[in-house]
């Protein structure tokens, strides 16, 4: 039995790297809410390990898992051709897969150049690409792209990360405009300092200096960024398009 | 009955006469058919016949004509 309750009963999601941190926050936070939840990773070992662990913590959750790395053009086009295939529809995609890669401007590879770029802006445009195409077919949907506030401000020692962040912003705001009369909405989150495995490695000195700016005085929770992604994603939001929505603790007023 | 699901998807996409859809028909050759118009006629398309393009498809379907030769290759068709 599906659950009949909640801010999404009836939309088909699908959130990018789904398998741990925000995303995966998301994904729980979506399925309690009565969506349908499409978990991506790169493998589908690890995408049914997700959607099973999700279904087994929320009784009546509608959870699957689709593999993809979205980094590789040909494997984004056939699962969205698999979505189409098997679900009939999108209404929302959760752009959230990510790396972070720091260097120093002197010391970055063209390996690394590409690697981020590829994976960061390359997978936020692709999965983009192919989900205007099939929401287009309902004339409805929203694609919430996750930037950060390193795409907004910079930092020392992340200048590829930045500019795929920035990229990405520049994107949301290009479809929004462009998707806008297909009634498809285009959104960006851009969190501050959320405690997930991309943050976990970072030097205790660093991490206060951060935290020094935090208005709020903790460190960003993924739960607090999913709490924006179902705004985005909910009806709540049906008159918002092309915004960027901080979730950052008050690190930059 | 191909044909005519061919025409209805051209007419709805394009929001056109169903006269003015011929093998002829093509890309910019009317000012429906602009590139805005294209998405809508790819919705469509992909709508009626329950398939979807590769992005090289969506490029390249210029006319009614070529439009017939991509579909077969999912196939729909032959017309
Ligand atoms: N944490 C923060 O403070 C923070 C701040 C600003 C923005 N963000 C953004 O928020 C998003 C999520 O970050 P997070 O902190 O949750 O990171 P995370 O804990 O490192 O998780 C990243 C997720 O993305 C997946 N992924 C990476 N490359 C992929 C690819 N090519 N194809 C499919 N999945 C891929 C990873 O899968 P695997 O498990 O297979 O590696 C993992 O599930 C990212 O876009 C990040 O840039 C995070």
């Amino acid at each position: 039995m599906s659950q009949s309750t909640g801010q999404l009963v009836g939309k088909i999601v699908l959130i990018t790297g789904a398998g741990r941190g925000i995303g995966r926050a998301c994904a729980q936070l979506c399925a309690e809410q009565g969506a349908h939840v499409l978990v991506n990773t790169r493998t589908q070992d690890t995408a049914d390990a997700a959607a099973l662990e999700i279904r087994t913590a929320i009784p009546h959750a509608r959870v699957d898992g689709i593999a993809f790395d979205v980094g590789d053009t040909a494997a984004v086009k056939s699962a969205f051709q698999a979505i189409h295939r098997n679900y009939k529809r999108l209404d929302v995609l959760v752009n959230n897969a990510g790396i972070l890669r720091d260097a120093l401007v002197g010391m970055v590879s063209e390996s690394l150049f590409d690697e981020v770029m590829r994976t960061n802006f390359g997978g936020t445009f692709y999965c983009a690409q192919m989900a205007a195409r099939l929401m287009a077919r309902q004339s409805s949907g929203s694609i919430i792209n996750l930037s950060s506030i390193i795409g907004r401000y910079g930092n020392s020692g992340q200048a590829v990360y930045g500019a795929s962040k920035a990229a990405v912003l520049g994107l949301t705001y290009s479809l929004a405009k462009e998707l806008g009369p297909n009634n498809i909405r285009v959104n960006a989150i851009a969190p501050g300092f959320i405690e997930t495995d991309m943050t976990a490695s970072l030097p205790e000195a660093k991490r206060d200096d951060i935290m020094r700016g935090v208005r709020m005085n903790r460190i960003g929770k993924a739960s607090d960024v999913a709490g924006a992604v179902l705004f985005l994603s909910s009806d709540y939001s049906a008159y918002v398009t092309g915004q960027v929505i901080g979730v950052d603790g008050g690190m930059i007023i | 009955m191909l044909q005519d699901r061919l025409i209805k998807a051209f007419s709805e996409g394009l929001e056109i006469s169903k006269d003015l859809v011929t093998d002829e028909l093509s890309f910019q050759g009317i000012q429906e058919w602009d590139s805005v118009g294209h998405m809508t006629l790819i919705a469509s398309l992909e709508s009626e016949f329950d398939i979807m393009f590769d992005t090289d498809d969506v490029i390249d379907l210029s006319s009614v004509a070529v439009a017939k030769k991509i579909l077969e290759k999912y196939g729909v068709g032959p017309f």
